[in-house]
């Protein structure tokens, strides 16, 4: 169960995010592009597309082609990364796919492609919720029809302690009773699960409680990204 | 996406009456604007742009074995990845031909110079040196990459702090720093582009006047001293350009370094 009075090493409440920040048309030569941040974890994304699908034989005639590619900076975190991709950053790229994907109306654009690319200039954890969420900002701002936006946050459990929006203490220090457990959601804005991954130990109970928190900071995120993209019409 | 050829005959014949298409003079670089500190997890961060030009550049430290050749000395590595998202002409893979140059051309910058006192990073001579990782990354290239990298490594690098490190265990401490800077030459060498364009050379060029440029040369350099220096693109330079370029780059040097002054101080 959550208990409510829990305080964590950064002073937030169970059921609180990381300060938000959000902000449209950071890369100038995208045709769309975005920044996303959950505290100290900084994503932008840029989109460029739809355009012709090269080689020409992975072309689709029924629908278009979504593709993303998640990739951090190597100095983004304290070990440096060697540059380039990595079987983690190859899966995480896929998962932003499927996540984003049955919101774009690629059905529109027939042997075209739409890429999308997300870096990580600053990690501390839920690096690929703040980077889905970049990109999803990114893709509105290109234009790209879209039945929602879709908003990304994880849940994490620190022994038996649900917590809202994991840092990098509670995703790779804690480590004790039952361990820390992770758990990166995302939402359409009508609240249909698109992306849904976990590792860990939890109980079906919590698991439950799990998705109703995750379901409560949608909302929150959706206004952060909603906000900025208006801003952006101005 | 070249620039097309109406453009470019077009730009030359303004240049002629010394005159870009954004209202530069030939020599007047685009807004500067650096800022440090920019990533939280690296030793030292920069984000450099001249005008929509972008680029971020981060300082890494490890500890590892010194080279054959250099036992009492530490390593520096300075890649560079022209990233899909800074442009439609960039593509993921392998680093092609411009990812490696812009590496290679900086990494001489600062290697050349000795702005990195190198023989200051050895814990255990012929065993345990440090190794300071230079990595830039194109965030939206608007042209000039190779000038706003060189400037964002030596920002990056005079605000970067050393690592802590545990001689027992042999393990660095990532994420804890001392106060310690990375020991630097008093002398701050920079990258100086100059593009050759019908008859002129101009500095920082946008990415439709790099496009159109015959000649690319670039410097690396202090007040007094140059200590690398590129030609690209295939075509000739006269020696009577040179000369110029030289006498250009001292005078751009004086321009550029009043800038970075402030930042980096």
């Amino acid at each position: 169960m959550a208990n409510k009075e829990f305080v964590r090493d950064d002073g937030r409440k169970f059921d609180e995010l990381r300060p938000m920040t959000a902000k449209v048309g950071v890369v100038p030569n995208a045709d769309g592009s975005a920044m996303f941040s959950f505290g100290k974890t900084i994503a932008i994304a840029a989109v460029y597309g739809p355009k012709e699908l090269h080689p020409r034989n992975q072309r689709d005639p029924a629908k278009g082609t979504l593709r993303c590619n998640y990739n951090m900076l190597s100095f983004s975190v304290e070990d440096r990364i060697r540059p380039g991709p990595s079987r983690r950053s190859t899966e995480i790229s896929k998962i932003t796919e499927w996540a984003l994907g049955p919101v774009v109306m690629i059905d529109e654009y027939p042997n075209m492609v739409i890429d999308v690319h997300i870096q990580i200039i600053q990690a501390s954890a839920s690096t690929r919720c703040a980077g889905i969420n970049a990109a999803a900002m990114a893709l509105a701002h290109a234009g790209i029809p879209m039945k929602s936006i879709v908003s990304s946050v994880s849940v994490g459990k620190l022994d038996k302690q649900l917590i809202l929006d994991v840092n990098k203490y509670e995703d790779s220090v804690f480590d004790e009773g039952e361990g820390a457990t992770d758990i990166p959601i995302t939402f359409t804005s009508d609240e249909k699960i698109t992306h849904f991954q976990l590792d860990g130990k939890i109980s079906n109970e919590q698991l439950k409680e799990v998705i109703e928190m995750a379901r409560k900071a949608r909302k929150e995120i959706y206004e952060v990204q909603k906000k900025a993209l208006k801003e952006a019409l101005n | 996406m070249e620039t097309p050829e109406l453009t470019g005959n077009r730009m030359k014949k303004y240049l002629e009456g010394g005159k870009r298409f954004d209202g530069r003079g030939v020599e007047e670089y685009r807004e500067m604007i650096i800022e440090t500190g920019v990533s939280a997890n690296a030793e030292g961060s920069a984000r450099v742009k001249l005008g929509k030009t972008e680029v971020l550049v981060g300082i890494k430290m490890g500890v590892g074995e010194p080279y054959p050749d250099s036992q009492d000395k530490g390593n520096l590595m300075v890649t560079a990845e022209l990233l899909p998202l800074s442009s439609s002409r960039y593509e993921n893979g392998p680093p092609k031909f411009p990812a490696i140059e812009l590496g290679r051309v900086t990494d001489r910058i600062i290697r050349e110079s000795k702005f990195i006192e190198l023989n200051k990073l050895v814990i255990k001579e012929g065993e345990k040196v440090w190794t300071v990782f230079v990595d830039i990354y194109s965030i939206n290239d608007d042209g000039n990459l190779l000038d706003a990298a060189g400037i964002g490594a030596i920002a990056a690098l005079k605000t970067a702090k050393i690592p802590k490190y545990d001689e027992k265990e042999g393990k660095v401490l990532f994420g804890e720093w001392t106060t310690k800077n990375i020991p630097l030459s008093k002398e701050t060498p920079i990258s100086i582009t100059l593009h050759k364009i019908g008859n002129r050379f101009v500095v920082d060029p946008t990415l439709e006047e790099e496009d159109i440029a015959e000649t690319r040369l670039t410097i690396g350099r202090t007040k007094d001293n140059i200590s690398s220096m590129q030609k690209g693109n295939p075509q000739p330079i006269s020696i009577e350009d040179l000369h110029k370029a030289i006498d250009l780059s001292e005078k751009m040097y004086t321009e550029v370094f009043k800038r970075i002054e402030k930042v980096v101080k």
